[in-house]
């Protein structure tokens, strides 16, 4: 086999678990459009925001450490303990939640039946918000973030494929562990919202608001829940992201890399979000080791969007998006 | 009539007590006063009518039994019960279903998966049960299934059962979104203009739908409905509303006569 094939092949696998984060994070964003009609600015800076209050936790960081010192004039930083990383996660998903129902509480409840654009510039406003609140409570210099999880090349892959290619892949464990996770993740969504009461209610109320209410589901309690949920996939994509490349502000700039995966997948779909992100992560990673020497690299900034565009042109609405057909 | 006992209609069927009392109510949109100081009550059993010309106030009303509007003055009596201000999700959830002028039906989804979430709230069962699939949430999935093939069944909806909502006619739309409402097995059944829109066949075949849940389930339904002669022939008592007023109340032959009725449908000279 020609080496440069060899190559692709490597690079194809590294795309899929690439693809895998960025779906991860598409999947936040489909979630709360689906259910409420809202694009969620804020999901970048969910999965920032939720990252922060896990090393925070776990590190036994004191919130608003400096907000508290500079009015009492104390010297607090530190409880002094180091929690283990399952506690520091029921923890973060509780204060999820907890921030999931204030944003319902604070600002949407308030602008029901507004037009798509005010609750988007809502969720504008909410992302500089929480980032900000981020900053306040946990500080904002760059965090490491480590929960257990195995990092560094897969010894077994790289050895297997040496011994058949004379090549050996380098495939990161973290990637394969994101892999499995978001696996085990979106089928247990899907299954929620499939089976389930609640999942079912949500998808009563992701069709007709009015129906929803006229069979007894509460639309406040409904987008309570769907926003906890997003808080939670946020949470998933924060510690992946946070692990790969440290707890800090560009971590809330993935939400960038999740807009061409809408694009592509559709803003409704859920299958959507995953085939989307699995082809923009393959298409970027092929597309810099083939075409990127030719025309001087730094493909990757920009190739998702112009393959989203392209596809747009054909398909308004995503390869999985509901078809939009209006009676003239 | 007092409000315990009950009467006997004029087709022989006997009617119980007072499920729904509705005591001076008035509402307000701002300056407009959609309905002015209106009491009228609703027996176990009967099929009541509101109806009045366009604009009478006859939608707000049902609104106003369903939680969708809050009156500004009145009281609301469900079962005997003085009722607070509720959100139409817990007016559902005790049990008072409703159908829409307009269809508010799921339109993603198939019929029997519409028909379903009119049992959403009667589902107890845990989370995890659910997701597993086994135990309570088996037991309770099959029973509301049964309930729901009923349901469809009766309204002769089976043909389209794994249809999705959005390819079907309006008509049948509005014979799912009745087969909805019946799946909870309502204790009082609302319909909001059910023939709106239909030709005289459609009207036939749901009038026959609204007598029969009536006779086989012994539901009882408030409905609306401008078309006096469906109204007159398919309800036991009648409400009627003009400018936002009860004008008249009472079976139909007493409605018929009654001078104030019959100036509001055919006009009057005001001198």
């Amino acid at each position: 086999m020609p080496d440069q094939l060899i190559y692709a092949i490597e690079v194809f696998f590294n795309g899929l678990m690439a693809g895998v984060l960025y779906a991860l994070v598409a999947l936040g964003f489909v979630l709360i459009y689906k259910a409420s009609g809202i694009f969620n600015y804020a999901q970048g800076v969910m999965a920032l925001f939720a990252a922060m209050t896990l090393v925070g936790v776990m590190e036994g960081q004191v919130p608003f450490a400096h907000l508290i010192n500079a009015v009492l004039g104390t010297k607090v930083h530190h409880f002094g303990w180091h929690l283990p990383a399952l506690v520091g996660i029921i923890t973060t998903v509780l204060v999820m939640v907890v921030l999931a129902w204030l944003v319902q509480r604070i600002i949407f409840k308030h602008l029901v039946g507004q037009e798509p654009i005010i609750l988007f510039m809502a969720t504008i406003g909410l992302a500089y918000f929480m980032e900000g609140l981020g900053d306040m409570m946990w500080g904002s210099e760059i965090k490491k973030l480590d929960v257990g999880l195995p990092q560094g090349i897969n010894l077994w892959i790289d050895e297997t494929t040496y011994n058949i290619f004379d090549y050996g892949f380098f495939i990161d464990n973290l990637d394969i562990v994101a892999t499995v996770i978001a696996i085990i993740l979106v089928s247990g969504l899907v299954i929620f919202a499939q089976y389930t009461k609640e999942g079912r209610a949500m998808r009563a109320v992701a069709d007709d608001h009015q129906a929803a209410l006229s069979v007894g589901v509460s639309l406040n309690f409904i987008w309570i829940m769907v926003w906890s949920v997003a808080g939670f996939v946020a949470l998933v994509a924060g510690i992946m992201w946070g692990t790969k490349s440290g707890v800090q502000f560009s971590l809330s700039l993935i939400a960038l890399k999740a807009l061409p995966v809408l694009m592509l997948g559709g803003f409704t779909s859920i299958p959507g979000a995953i085939v989307g992100g699995l082809i923009i992560g393959v298409g970027e990673k092929l597309f810099e080791f083939l075409v990127g020497p030719l025309i001087g690299g730094a493909t990757e900034n920009w190739f998702a969007y112009v393959l989203a565009l392209l596809l747009l042109v054909f398909r308004p609405q995503g390869l999985f998006g509901e078809k939009i057909i209006e009676r003239v | 009539m007092s409000n315990t006992d009950g009467y006997v209609t004029e087709d022989g069927r006997t009617i119980g007590g007072v499920v729904m009392e509705m005591k001076n109510i008035t509402l307000r949109f701002g300056g407009v006063t959609a309905i002015k100081d209106i009491t009228f009550d609703i027996r176990e059993g009967e099929i009541r009518a509101i109806i009045g010309p366009n604009g009478a106030g006859k939608s707000s009303m049902l609104n106003v039994v369903s939680g969708f509007y809050v009156p500004q003055e009145g009281e609301v009596f469900f079962r005997g019960e003085k009722r607070p201000p509720l959100k139409p999700f817990e007016v559902a959830r005790q049990g008072i279903a409703r159908t829409f002028q307009n269809i508010a039906l799921f339109e993603g989804m198939s019929v029997l998966d519409n028909v379903m979430t009119g049992r959403l709230t009667q589902m107890k069962a845990g989370i995890v049960s659910q997701s597993i699939w086994r135990g309570k949430a088996e037991k309770e999935e099959v029973e509301n299934r049964e309930i729901c093939e009923r349901v469809i069944d009766f309204l002769e909806i089976q043909s389209i059962r794994k249809t999705p909502v959005s390819r079907l006619p309006y008509g049948l739309k509005k014979r799912v979104e009745l087969a909805r409402a019946l799946a909870s097995e309502p204790k009082l059944l609302l319909l909001d203009e059910p023939m709106a829109g239909m030709n005289v066949e459609e009207k036939e075949d749901m009038s026959r739908f609204i007598l029969d849940v009536n006779d086989e389930f012994g539901t009882t339904i408030a409905l609306i409905e401008h078309d006096m002669g469906v109204v007159m022939d398919l309800s036991d008592r009648v409400v009627v509303m003009d400018y936002g007023k009860k004008i008249g109340d009472g079976t139909p032959s007493e409605v018929r006569n009654n001078q104030a009725v019959i100036d509001a449908y055919l006009g009057v000279s005001h001198d």
